[in-house]
């Protein structure tokens, strides 16, 4: 596999603080050191550190193209890093883009990948499925699981999304809510240790906005763990542990929602959160 | 719709002009009536024109009608091999094409430069050298393929044929394919192969569907080909019996009319299915 870490030291990030929910000395279950990421000459990230622990719920904001995407795309290796290195539940990569292919690697990914579930903005459900086929085709095809013992857990994260009544249908007979919903129960039934929302609302019609949120606030406050990339201010506001404000590949601000939403210290912040309160209002940059 | 009752009629007569609901229904009839003279005309000019070839041939006691009556069952008993070699080509030609896609996508160079041969050797010589190639070539390469029957020769020849052409088919169809589809296997932990088997191909080939139908009309008239290597198939059938007889014009015209019946048919039968297939999509 790779040489090691150019980084020998583990770098901490600063901010991280265990959250309320989080039992003492629990390790931190996803650790971002330094990753870098470009495509081409375009340096997307430049050096972030996060950690996130058991029981948190990390919220991630920015205008587009600030990273925030990629960071989330990142932690899964949905995207490789040029740079750095991503841990989830002790699994360790280091980027090594130039060995991407190795089978060692790739291996390590797909464990990876089963640990941390996204949720992508536009659902991604399997349209030649029905609903509890998306939901059991993981655990079945990935975990190992018999067929039996995944529809009953897929079954149970259906009651939770409330959609158990939606089990047979196929994904284009839902709503847009509907088919969110779906794919939070997806992610689910892999139980993973951490959940990652890209943008989980941005595609929905604003009256289905609200079933989605609902779901990821109750989530929230049971204990899941998840990394949400998001525009609602009201969800950050309500479940996040720690907001991240990132701008142009770099973290501006870090901190409690109250602080960084209500009195934000930075200028960039302040100017983000004016245009999304606003829109319409030209705000100069 | 705009006023109701008796204020409607009244107005309506007072003016004598014909309420928005008449003139919808006038419309609606005047269009079915322009549909249905269209319809008829076609069908006349069909009758009409096939009536005036039949019908010269015919005057010109040209058509020995009493052969063809005695040779006809003979020719058309060709139809099950024309349909059977046609089917099971298909079929194979389907694997190859599978086979093919991948290989064409593969990020590993051996595999694609293998799969780009095989599409570039066989589309770069004509299928009637490919078929004569398989029946009278192969056995000095491998004198054992001489024992093997022509029909499966055959079968191999259209279907290694087909494939070629149909590998971009079925390339097309694994592209169109979302990115996002796949991505959304990886995060799943799927392996590559897991994301293609379960996920990919059962939609891709869902897409290229209407494109095989296609292909296999095109099949049924190119099974014609393997007649030269003595299949016993419609064409040879109507050759041997026409050749032997001197009435070539007779049996051709026979092959000629089956042929054309039959792709009618399958075409037919492929528009139920695509119908049929689209309403299941709106389910999906």
């Amino acid at each position: 596999m790779s040489a090691t870490s150019p980084i020998n030291v583990p770098v901490r990030d600063p901010y991280a603080k265990p959250g309320a929910l989080t039992p003492p000395d629990a390790m931190p279950i996803v650790r971002l050191e330094n990753v870098e990421k470009f495509f081409g000459s375009n340096h997307v990230l430049r050096g972030l550190t996060l950690e996130v622990y058991p029981r948190e719920t990390i919220c991630v904001i920015g205008r587009s193209g600030s990273g925030k995407s990629t960071l989330l795309r990142c932690t899964n290796l949905l995207e490789e890093p040029t740079v750095g290195s991503v841990e989830v539940d002790g699994l360790r990569i280091v980027a090594d883009p130039l060995h991407a292919r190795d089978r060692a690697h790739r291996e390590r990914i797909r464990q990876i990948r089963q640990r941390a579930q996204m949720v992508f903005q536009e659902f991604n459900l399997f349209p030649h499925m029905t609903v509890i086929d998306n939901l059991i085709e993981g655990p079945v095809r990935v975990k190992g699981l018999s067929r039996d013992e995944a529809i009953a857990t897929a079954e149970k994260y259906l009651d939770k999304v409330g959609l158990r009544d939606k089990r047979d249908e196929y994904p284009a007979r839902l709503s847009g809510g509907q088919k969110q919903r779906v794919a939070i129960a997806r992610a689910l039934a892999m139980e993973p240790k951490v959940l990652l929302f890209d943008e989980p609302t941005s595609a929905l019609d604003p009256t289905l906005v609200g079933e989605v949120i609902m779901v990821m606030e109750e989530l929230a406050h049971e204990g899941s763990t998840m990394i949400v990339v998001t525009h609602e201010m009201q969800f950050a506001r309500e479940a996040a542990d720690r907001v991240y404000f990132i701008e142009e590949g770099t973290f501006i601000e870090v901190g409690p929602p109250e602080q960084v939403l209500d009195k934000p210290q930075d200028e960039r912040t302040r100017r983000f959160l004016r245009r999304l309160l606003s829109p319409g209002v030209a705000v100069p940059r | 719709m705009s006023l109701s009752g008796p204020q409607q009629v009244a107005i309506t007569e007072s003016l004598r002009i014909k309420s928005p609901d008449v003139i919808v229904a006038e419309v609606r009839a005047a269009r079915a009536r322009e549909s249905r003279r269209f319809r008829l005309v076609f069908g006349l000019t069909w009758v009409v024109v096939i009536g005036l070839l039949v019908g010269s041939l015919a005057a010109a006691g040209k058509v020995d009608v009493t052969f063809l009556a005695m040779w006809g069952p003979y020719i058309v008993g060709g139809i099950p091999i024309t349909i059977v070699v046609s089917i099971f080509s298909i079929g194979l030609a389907v694997m190859f094409a599978v086979l093919g896609a991948l290989g064409r996508l593969s990020v590993r160079a051996p595999i694609y430069a293998v799969a780009t041969l095989y599409v570039s050797l066989v589309r770069g010589t004509p299928l009637i050298v490919q078929i004569l190639f398989i029946y009278l070539a192969l056995p000095q390469i491998i004198p054992a393929s001489a024992g093997i029957p022509v029909i499966v020769l055959a079968i191999f020849a259209l279907a290694f044929n087909y494939g070629a052409y149909m590998t971009e088919i079925f390339r097309a169809g694994i592209q169109a394919i979302p990115r996002s589809q796949i991505e959304a296997a990886g995060a799943l932990g799927m392996t590559d192969s897991q994301t293609m088997r379960r996920v990919v191909l059962p939609q891709a080939i869902r897409i290229v569907i209407p494109a095989i139908g296609n292909e296999f009309i095109a099949m049924i008239k190119d099974s014609a080909l393997v007649s030269i290597i003595t299949v016993q198939e419609l064409l040879w059938r109507a050759q041997r019996v026409g050749q032997s007889n001197f009435r070539s014009l007779e049996t051709l015209l026979l092959a000629a009319l089956v042929y054309w019946v039959m792709t009618i048919a399958f075409s037919v039968v492929q528009d139920r299915l695509e119908k049929r297939m689209a309403e299941s999509d709106r389910r999906i």
